[in-house]
């Protein structure tokens, strides 16, 4: 079959399976936005912005675990890729962006609209691409997928000039079946010994914790993970991409670890002798001060990515492979076991949480985030897909919406890129069709893509957003109240009326003011299918506690004083 | 900080041969925070395969982080910390010295005799002198050129190679970038 090279790039997405594509169009890419009109079967979400595109993709990914897919035009419309490229790779998300170049006569020319996209996405990439015949499409197609999905999933980008979309070629198929890529190692099972070695570490345990990231959801081992933790009896603290790798009403799960994770699990990880870290990657946000990270444990780390072990922490043994296959190695060698002991001492530390928690002695009167946060918790049966920004608000979130089931909570961890919760929302949402999506934002990110009102009204794409207005970029307020006396420049925000807003695009809006509305917004929210917006006016100067200060020793929090106690 | 020189560790890395490959390591090295001290690229018999030598000034680095990073790249086929085992490494650098004298020129061909180099362009005020060895003795002998006069310099920096029959190379051909005819019943179309 003779087709042109857009008409075979379309022919092998649908062989891969793809079913919508977030995009913009314009001159480099409009050949294959033409051939568009030929493949009704791939729906086009057209974006107000390529940002919202490959945030779209990555909240299609991180929620279905297949592949999203974002296209753009060369130049402006590529490089408004890349803050979600570069999201992408910081959280292992398997993205696949397709981008127009000029023709291929005119590279290098400086040429109307040309950028070296694939020199400036790079270091943002797992992998990319310039294709330079329409022949090669499929090969190149069906590569960039792999990649993107397998071992540690990322980001790949597939640059095709103007002229190869339009050139002819023969397509005899796809998949091809013939990857050529020699270079190319997805590791698997773990080796004997160091499973053996593992299993002797457990057994010596008398105070293990398990660290459970982002890589179990990945590569669906969360049953395993529980296995793991109620047969050895190990308490189990997540990292915030980690949520969702288990329930976090199972009594082994202690929540959140880092700079603004629970107390409990900061002292434990301090306290542990030994830590199983699974899928995670030490981030400074979660070790603190490296040095005196853990200092009496021993440690594990399982990962599949073998340049991760040992990079920011030292361990005991490293045991690259899929996480899963490694898990159910070890399983049957896993001895029974309880720490009674242990898991007293974390309770108490988790006691002495819950004095603190603000929930338990707020006696003010203007709406808290926490309260909305731990409201539409409980309105929405603990169950929607949750899609933060970055913030506040997204701490809080971790905080105060406990999740059950993995990929139910959606957030830029690595990056921490401000802007990312609308789009991903709207991309999860196509993921997840017949689930409750809700897009928890910071007025300050919501305003770095609300252009995507627009996509959602014009999709019909039924996500609700709430809005946590402080009417401060909340989460720099903090740092400055705590490290620059309160010299609040450039935090405080004169907004629009998000309501009047949401009405200038056709969506349905609700302010909240007190508590006792909440209920009644998320009732509102659920009523309508469709977009809808919620704003919740939140005391301006919130803290979120515990805080660990950057570089401090993970034990060394800034703590909300219990009832009576002075402030801090 | 120790007053030794630093270690320096030798990768090396056989890479598809392809256009943006040397773009993809030197990027990589560049945002890991690895120091390059040299680097040589150049083909093998291998038409579509790479070889090349990386030497890294290892004084805070953990070499093995950098080969763990290097499989990352998608166009590395192998690479290894061949400074860890037997090996052998040359240097090569051509010199071009003053000779404009006799004094000079006799000292010129006398450090030629005692090293493994040579004079590969004479003239009237100048020569061009070769030198293939280890680095120490490349390194030593410009020093030893240097009262004499040297003009200009150009090093290739460091080749190895791993030593005995553990070889590192590839069984690796690349496919045919399109699907041939007879090939097609193998897939679901
Ligand atoms: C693109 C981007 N720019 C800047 C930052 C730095 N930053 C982190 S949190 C934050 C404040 C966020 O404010 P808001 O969206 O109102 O959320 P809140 O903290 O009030 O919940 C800023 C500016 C960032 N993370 N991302």
């Amino acid at each position: 079959m003779l087709l042109t090279g857009a008409e075979i790039l379309l022919e092998c997405l649908i062989k891969e399976g793809v079913e919508v594509v977030f995009g913009y169009p314009g001159g480099a890419i409009l050949p294959t936005y033409d051939a568009m009109t030929k493949y009704p079967q791939i729906r086009h979400v057209l974006v107000r912005h390529e940002q919202g595109a490959s945030h779209m993709a990555d909240g299609f990914a991180r929620a279905s675990g297949k592949v999203g897919v974002c296209i753009a035009t060369s130049g402006p419309g590529a490089t408004n890729l890349v803050t979600g490229l570069a999201t992408a790779m910081m959280d292992s998300v398997g993205i696949v962006a397709i981008t127009g170049q000029v023709a291929r006569g005119s590279i290098g020319t400086d040429a109307f609209q040309e950028t070296d996209v694939t020199g400036v996405t790079l270091p943002v990439t797992k992998h990319n691409y310039l294709v330079m015949s329409a022949a090669e499409i499929p090969l190149v197609v069906e590569e960039a997928f792999h990649i993107a999905r397998s071992g540690r999933p990322g980001p790949v980008l597939i640059d095709i000039p103007k002229d190869v979309q339009i050139e002819k070629a023969e397509f005899l198929g796809y998949p091809t079946g013939k990857l050529r890529l020699p270079g190319y190692k997805v590791p698997d099972s773990a080796e004997d010994n160091d499973i053996v070695e593992a299993i002797r570490l457990i057994q010596e345990a008398e105070r293990p914790l398990i660290l459970a990231g982002h890589g179990l959801i990945m590569s669906h081992a969360t049953q395993q993970l529980q296995e793991l933790a109620e047969l050895a009896g190990i308490p189990v603290t997540l990292t915030l991409l980690g949520k969702g790798a288990m329930s976090e009403h199972h009594p082994l799960c202690i929540g959140m670890m880092g700079m603004h994770g629970n107390a409990a699990s900061n002292h434990a990880i301090q306290e542990a002798d030994l830590l199983i870290a699974l899928g995670m990657r030490f981030d400074d946000r979660v070790t603190g001060n490296i040095k005196t990270y853990s200092p009496n444990s021993r440690k594990i780390h399982v990962d599949i990515d073998p340049s991760e072990i040992n990079k920011n922490v030292k361990v005991d043994i490293g045991i690259v492979g899929d996480l899963r296959t490694v898990l159910t190695q070890m399983l049957p060698l896993v001895p029974r076991k309880q720490h009674p002991e242990w898991v007293r001492r974390i309770r108490d530390w988790q006691e002495d949480g819950s004095e603190r928690d603000i929930l338990t002695h707020y006696d003010g009167t203007a709406l808290l985030g926490a309260q909305v946060i731990n409201d539409l918790w409980k309105f929405t049966d603990g169950n929607a897909v949750t899609v933060t920004d970055v913030g506040q608000h997204q701490m809080l979130e971790a905080q105060y919406y406990p999740h059950q089931r993995p990929a139910s909570m959606l957030t830029s961890g690595g990056l921490g890129t401000m802007g990312f919760g609308f789009p991903a929302a709207i991309g999860a949402k196509f993921a997840k069709p017949d689930e409750e999506v809700w897009a928890i934002v910071g007025d300050g990110g919501f305003q770095m893509t609300l252009a995507e009102l627009a996509t959602a009204r014009q999709e019909n794409v039924d996500v609700k957003i709430a809005i946590l207005n402080n009417g401060f970029l909340g989460m720099v307020r903090q740092w400055q109240e705590i490290f620059y006396e309160q010299r609040y420049h450039a935090t405080p925000m004169v907004n629009p009326d998000f309501c009047k807003l949401a009405e200038a695009y056709g969506i349905p809006s609700m302010r909240v003011t007190s508590r006792d509305q909440i209920k009644d917004s998320v009732e509102f929210a659920r009523s309508i299918k469709g977009p809808v917006l919620i704003e919740y006016v939140i005391l301006k100067e919130e803290m979120v506690y515990p805080m660990v200060p950057a570089g401090a020793d993970l034990d060394k929090m800034i703590r909300r004083p219990k009832l009576g106690e002075k402030q801090p | 900080m120790s007053t030794n020189t630093p270690k320096k560790h030798i990768i090396s890395a056989l890479v598809e041969n392809k256009p943006g490959v040397l773009n993809r390591l030197v990027s990589l090295f560049r945002r890991r925070n690895f120091n390059i001290d040299s680097l040589t690229v150049g083909r093998t018999h291998k038409q579509h395969v790479s070889r090349m030598t990386i030497v890294i000034d290892g004084h805070r680095l953990n070499p093995r982080q950098m080969v763990a990073n290097l499989y990352k790249l998608v166009n590395v086929i192998d690479a290894r910390l061949i400074s860890e085992d037997l090996h052998v490494e040359r240097d090569m650098a051509l010199v071009k010295v003053r000779t404009d004298d006799t004094e000079s020129f006799n000292a010129v061909t006398e450090l030629c005799e005692r090293f493994p180099a040579r004079i590969i362009d004479m003239g009237m005020q100048v020569a061009i002198v070769e030198i293939t060895a280890r680095t120490e003795l490349v390194e030593e002998f410009i020093g030893q050129l240097k009262p004499i006069g040297i003009i200009e310099l150009v090093r290739t920096g460091v080749v190895a190679m791993g030593r005995g029959v553990r070889t590192q190379d590839t069984e690796y051909e690349p496919a045919s970038m399109t699907l041939q005819d007879g090939e097609l019943e193998r897939y679901s179309v």
